[in-house]
Order: structure tokens, then C-alpha cells, then sequence
């Protein structure tokens, strides 16, 4: 436990770091499992053998095995380390229910182990991003109301009347997932293990991408932004920017976010008016998206010369640049033409690897080496290592995103190709597959690098905590009971 | 904020308005955010549950028990991160894999399995495009019917069997969420399933492979060889080019 000095004038409170700790260890954890199975199912691609011959290792149970563990236990614990940390601080309150924190937090990993048992076996949904069977969708709902009680609970006993951007972030992530996961996950069961879903066809196409395209925002775009609302103005020691840009964009984003599910339903049998608006609002998105991307960085106005020494601004710099970068690309995808060549394309991939990889690990590294000695109190045992591990993942992202690009118009280009008799000029799909071979093993490469990276981060997390405890000077008032 | 480091910045007027309306207000601003979100996902979704949303067609069957088991496994297994189900209205997508697909083709698919990724390819017209063997060996050995193919082989699907009460299950679920199956349907999933993969059986002997009706692969076949097909077979009574 760690306390605000007491001074003259000022709240003392006795904050649960502990919850923080564990949240922060589970991200750890997590993201290097979930970016090994990333490594194994591209390697998959590039050399089918490593399917292994075992139904439980095929890519078709192990994908979403690799997008789950890396969006809802990777990138889903960091959101909650950063906001049970940040959120403490900026309302001046410990948290309203240390039980409420504690079974929100086990209840998390229970629900992620589950994932990572029932993937392999083949018990799944088969709807993207929404695999989870029933009972387990169950436990996600019941999980995120302790959270949501606790949320609001805490904002209830808040010491501070005003109530700071970032949290504007996190209770929008917490209202919005609560309603996307309910409402698409509708289901009847047929067994324990299986259900179908209440709508049909289309309808579940149109709900299931309305609830996909925001899981993506709400979970991986948010919450993450309240990040850099409250992280990146500490680490660069600067006020944010622009109070009204931060207004604007984050009720553009809001509002329009939700409309643009239907640009993953393109030149399919839903409705043309729907099309077109998921289309246009995607496009409008360009704007709400850079508010926050310039926001971000031209916080760092006047603190830029850090940028060459400091490790973590560097990961925050590179992460909010892919956030612009992934954010201009996503709406430029958005048109339809553009959508006809690109979709079912590695393309997605590097577009979806470029936000990931880029915007929500980067950030995420950012974070943990902020927090990690100031929730031990200790020094990062290597730091050299962090600056390595910068590198290694901006290496490795930029040959993980060219790759896909590449491999992504090459075969979407010769799908398409006519001949001049008004024939298919590659009418044998395997032959493009062949082609796109090196692509594959080289974005293998890419995701390797990223993956060793991470795995330094582990290494450096574990050795700091063992080490010596900072001298009683330099710390605060309360020392970790750790 | 300033002690926290947290400092907005310059305040101008209409942002004077939202920090004293919104910011210090957390079940407002709650209220306003849950809104903001909820206004887009009603446009865009309840439409679809009118007439004019949803395209529906007499041309289409519900699945078979044999298929709603095939169609089971093929969820299963994930096929959809690899396969679409999906022709798309472009001239290269029509020559490739036939008529574009139409929103009616899919009435009955709970879940819907269009997919968003073409590492093989599309499966919407795949059905009798091949017989029957050939699934059955390409779900054995992927590289014994296409050379140089990356998918994994399936050859537990060969050994596996089918439990006709786990399918009656899924028939009477799919029946409650509005698939037209009737009590005689529900009371004859046994029968039915054992009708169904007696043909297929058949038609695998024919090939010289033995197997027996109640196995995994015989499901899948059933599924892989309906795909599209009532569809295209609608399309082509109506005179439509493509």
C-alpha cells in the first residue's frame, strides 16, 4: 500500500496499489502468451506442418486463441492496471470495494483461462472476437458489473469534484462493452456447450460487426486513449495540449465509432443504406481519431529533446504515430473500392497488426515501464533493455506491417485479374497462395522480433521485483508491503 | 487537476459549459455517453428486423440434421477464419466462384459464417462442385486433391461419430429461435440422419471408400455439398445473369 504524503492542506489516502500489481503482472503474462501463439500460427501459414497433426494445434482453433488472449487478457489487463492506478489518483479515493477489485480480477483470468481450455477443444462460437460459448458469456456479463459497481462506486466517493478526460475514457469503455457483449451475445442453448445465435443471417453478419468494429474501438481504442490522457502528460512532465480538442474528439469519436461496424459487411447482401452509412461515418472517423493523435502528441511541445534519452516516452511517441497511422488507413479502407481489393486480404491483417502491434502494445510497454518501479519501488533492473525492446518491436512491427501490405495487394490484385479473353488470369487459387510465401515467412520474422521484445519485458519485470527496495529518501512516505 | 500534473490547458467558453455541466457529474455524463453510443447501433439494427431489412426466400430449405451436424463441426473447427462464404458482385468473384450471394441464401444460418479472410478459398457455390470423395480424401490430406495446399489435414473427422440426441439438440434450439422445423422433424432427426449419410456412404463406396453414416465426415460432406446450391439453382429459375 502506498499513501499521498501528508502535508498541510493536502487529502492523504491510502490508495490499493496491490490490485494495481496484479493486473500489471497478468498484462505481463499474458501478452507473451498471446503473442507466442501470434509467432506459432504464423508460422502455420508459412509452413502448414506446424499445424502439428493434432486437432487441438490447428490454426482454425488456435487463431482465435491468439486474437482473444491478446486483446482481452493482454490489452484487456492493461486497461484495467491503468485505470485502477490512474483512476485512485485523479478522484483522490482508494477504490470503492477491495473485494469487488479482487473478484474482478480473478473473475478476468478465470474467464481467459477458459478461453485458452475450450479454443483447442473446439467449443466456440465462431463469431469473430466473440467465440466464447454461453456460459462462459455469462461470466464475462457477471465480471464486468462487479466491475461497472466498483467503477461507479468509485467515482461516487470521489474527493475531487472534476472529473478529469481519461475517466470520460473509461466510462465509456465500461458502458459500451457492457452493451455490445449483452446484445450480441443473445443466444439459445442447445447444450452446455453450444448455442445459436437469435439472429440469422445478415442480421447476425450486421449485430455481430457492429458489436466486432466497436470491441475494437471500445476495448482497444478508449480505454487506451484514457491511457494517454493520463500517462503521456506524466512521463513528459507537460499539461496536455488542448483541453477543447479533447472535448470534441472524444464525443466525436464516441458517437461515431458505433456507426461503422457495416464497413466489414461491403458488396455483401446487407442492405446497401447500411453499407453506405457504415462507409461514410468511417470516413468522418478520420477527424475525431487525429484530434486524439494530436492531442497526444503535441503534449509533448516543448518536451520533445527527452524523446532521445527516455525509453518510455519513445514507446508512447511511436504507439499514438500508429494510432494516427492505423486510424488514417482504417477509413481509407472504409471506401468501397478501395474495400473491394483489400478486403479478405493480408491487408486487414497489417491493418489490424499496425493498431495492435503498434498503438496498443507500444502504449501498453509505455505504461508498465512508467509504472513498474514506481509500484515496487525498486529500479528497472536492466534498463538498457527497455531501449532494446523499443527497437526490436518498431523493427519488428514495420516488417510485420510492409509484409502484409505487400502480400495483401499482390493477392488481392490477382484474384481480380482478367485477362484480356475475359478470362480469370490466375483462375487456380493455390498458385497466388504459393506466391505469397515469403510474405508469410517474413512477417513471421517481424512478429518474432516483436515477441522477443516482450519477452525481455518479462525478464526485466521479474528481476526488478526481486531486487533491492529503493533507499527510504527518494520514496514515498509509505513503502510497498511487498 | 494542476497538482496532479493533469492540467487541461486554456478554457474557453463552451468548455467553461461542459466542465461545469459534464465534468463534475458523473451519472450525467454517464447518461450523456450511454447515448452517444446507443444512437448509431439503433439506426443501423433495427431496421433489420422489418421487412425491409432482411430479404427472405421459399427457394430455401432449413439445414438437414445431418447438415446442422455438419455445419456444427465446421464451426467447430473454425473453417471461417480461413474460408469466406461470401461471392461478392464483381466480375472476377462471379467467374471464379459463380452468382454473387444474395442476403436470402443465408436465412437460415445461426451463426453466420461469411467470414473476413480468404487464406483459401470462398466456399459459397462450393457445394457439388466436387463429389463427394473428394472432400473425403481433401479432408484426410489436403495435398492429395490440391498439391502444394497449406491447410492442415483433418483425418480425426474420419474416426469421429456423430451423437443423434447432441444434433436433435441443436434441431429443437434452432426451432426456437424461429427455424421452421416441425415436430415430426424433431421426432425424426434419427431417421433422418441415418437416411441422409446412407446416400453419402453410397456415394463414397462408389470410390472405393469405406465408412459408415454416423461419422463426422459424412456431416461435413452433407453441409460442404448444400452450400449454395439452392441459391444458385433459385437464381437460375428466375433468369437472373450473372
Amino acid at each position: 500500500m502506498s499513501a499521498a504524503t501528508a502535508a498541510p492542506g493536502r487529502i492523504v489516502v491510502d490508495y490499493d496499489d496491490d490490485i494495481v500489481r496484479k493486473f500489471f503482472l497478468a498484462t505481463v503474462i499474458w501478452g507473451v502468451v498471446g503473442m507466442l501463439v501470434g509467432v506459432i500460427i504464423a508460422l502455420q501459414l508459412a509452413w502448414w506442418p506446424a499445424n502439428l497433426g493434432l486437432p487441438w494445434t490447428t490454426f482454425g482453433r488456435l487463431r482465435p486463441l491468439h486474437t482473444n488472449a491478446v486483446i482481452f487478457a493482454f490489452a484487456g489487463n492493461i486497461c484495467f492496471t491503468g485505470i485502477y492506478h490512474s483512476m485512485q489518483r485523479l478522484l483522490k479515493t482508494r477504490m470503492w470495494s477491495d473485494t469487488l477489485s479482487k473478484i474482478h480480477f480473478w473473475g478476468w483470468q478465470l474467464i481467459i483461462v477458459s478461453a485458452a481450455i475450450t479454443y483447442p477443444l473446439g467449443i466456440t462460437q465462431s463469431r469473430e472476437y466473440a467465440e466464447l460459448i454461453w456460459p462462459i458469456d455469462v461470466a464475462v456479463t457477471l465480471i464486468w458489473v462487479v466491475f461497472a459497481i466498483n467503477f461507479f462506486g468509485t467515482l461516487a466517493i470521489r474527493k475531487v469534484k472534476h472529473i478529469y478526460v481519461a475517466i470520460w475514457f473509461y466510462m465509456s469503455f465500461v458502458i459500451t462493452i457492457a452493451v455490445l457483449h449483452i446484445v450480441n451475445n443473445l443466444a439459445m442453448p442447445a447444450t452446455f456447450l453450444r448455442s445459436y445465435p437469435i439472429y440469422s443471417g445478415m442480421t447476425d453478419a450486421l449485430v455481430q460487426w457492429w458489436y466486432g468494429h466497436n470491441a475494437v474501438w471500445f476495448f482497444l481504442t478508449t480505454p487506451f486513449l484514457g491511457l494517454m490522457y493520463y500517462y503521456l502528460p506524466k512521463a513528459a512532465d507537460r499539461p496536455i495540449y488542448s483541453y477543447r480538442l479533447s472535448i470534441i474528439h472524444f464525443w466525436g469519436l464516441i458517437f461515431l465509432y458505433i456507426w461503422a461496424g457495416p464497413h466489414h459487411l461491403l458488396y455483401s447482401g446487407l442492405p446497401d443504406w447500411a453499407q453506405t452509412l457504415g462507409m461514410v461515418f468511417s470516413i468522418m472517423l478520420l477527424a475525431p481519431s487525429w484530434g486524439g493523435m494530436l492531442n497526444g502528441l503535441l503534449t509533448l511541445k516543448g518536451a520533445w529533446h527527452k524523446l532521445r534519452t527516455d525509453p518510455i516516452l519513445k514507446f508512447m511517441v511511436v504507439g499514438v504515430t500508429f494510432y494516427g497511422m492505423s486510424t488514417f488507413e482504417g477509413p481509407m479502407m472504409s471506401i468501397r473500392s478501395v474495400n473491394g481489393l483489400a478486403h479478405f486480404t493480408n491487408w486487414v491483417v497489417g491493418h489490424v497488426h499496425s493498431g495492435a502491434l503498434g498503438w496498443n502494445g507500444m502504449l501498453t510497454f509505455a505504461v508498465l515501464y512508467w509504472l513498474l518501479p514506481r509500484l515496487w519501488n525498486r529500479e528497472v533492473a536492466y534498463p538498457k533493455m527497455v531501449t532494446q525492446h523499443f527497437w526490436l518491436a518498431t523493427i519488428g512491427i514495420v516488417i510485420y506491417t510492409v509484409a502484409m501490405w505487400a502480400a495483401g495487394l499482390m493477392e488481392g490484385l490477382q484474384w481480380r485479374a482478367v485477362n484480356d479473353a475475359g478470362q480469370l488470369a490466375n483462375p487456380i487459387f493455390i498458385d497466388i497462395v504459393h506466391r505469397l510465401e515469403p510474405f508469410y515467412w517474413l512477417r513471421l520474422l517481424g512478429g518474432t522480433l516483436y515477441f522477443v521484445g516482450a519477452v525481455m519485458m518479462l525478464i526485466n519485470v521479474f528481476k526488478t521485483i526481486r531486487g533491492p527496495e529503493r533507499v527510504a529518501a527518494a520514496a514515498p512516505a509509505t513503502a510497498p508491503a511487498s | 487537476m494542476a497538482e496532479n500534473g493533469m492540467d487541461h490547458g486554456s478554457e474557453k467558453k463552451y468548455g467553461q459549459f461542459h466542465r461545469r455541466v459534464f465534468e463534475s457529474n458523473a451519472a450525467l455524463f454517464a447518461v450523456a455517453a450511454t447515448v452517444a453510443i446507443l444512437i448509431g447501433g439503433i439506426v443501423e439494427i433495427i431496421p433489420m428486423f422489418t421487412p425491409a431489412g432482411t430479404e427472405h426466400s421459399e427457394a430455401i430449405t432449413p439445414y438437414t440434421p445431418l447438415e446442422v451436424a455438419g455445419r456444427d463441426i465446421y464451426v467447430s473447427e473454425g473453417c471461417y477464419l480461413c474460408h469466406s462464404q461470401w461471392v461478392r458482385p464483381m466480375r472476377a468473384e462471379i467467374l471464379r466462384y459463380g452468382p454473387w450471394s444474395r442476403a436470402w441464401e443465408y436465412q437460415y444460418d445461426r451463426p453466420f459464417q461469411l467470414g473476413s479472410r480468404r487464406i483459401g478459398p470462398d466456399l459459397h457455390r462450393v457445394g457439388n462442385k466436387y463429389p463427394d470423395a473428394w472432400h473425403y480424401e481433401h479432408m484426410r490430406d489436403p495435398r492429395s486433391t490440391t498439391p502444394g495446399s497449406v491447410m492442415p489435414p483433418y483425418p480425426w473427422l474420419l474416426d469421429d461419430r456423430i451423437d443423434p440426441e447432441d444434433v436433435r439438440a441443436s434441431v429443437i434450439a434452432l426451432r426456437k429461435t424461429g427455424t421452421p422445423y416441425t415436430d415430426e422433424d424433431v421426432a425424426g432427426v434419427e431417421e433422418s440422419l441415418a437416411e441422409q449419410g446412407a446416400a453419402i456412404v453410397a456415394r463414397l463406396a462408389t470410390a472405393g471408400i469405406e465408412t459408415t453414416p454416423d461419422r463426422s465426415i459424412v456431416a461435413l460432406i452433407a453441409y460442404l455439398q448444400r452450400l449454395g446450391v439452392e441459391g444458385r439453382a433459385e437464381l437460375e429459375a428466375q433468369g437472373v445473369e450473372y
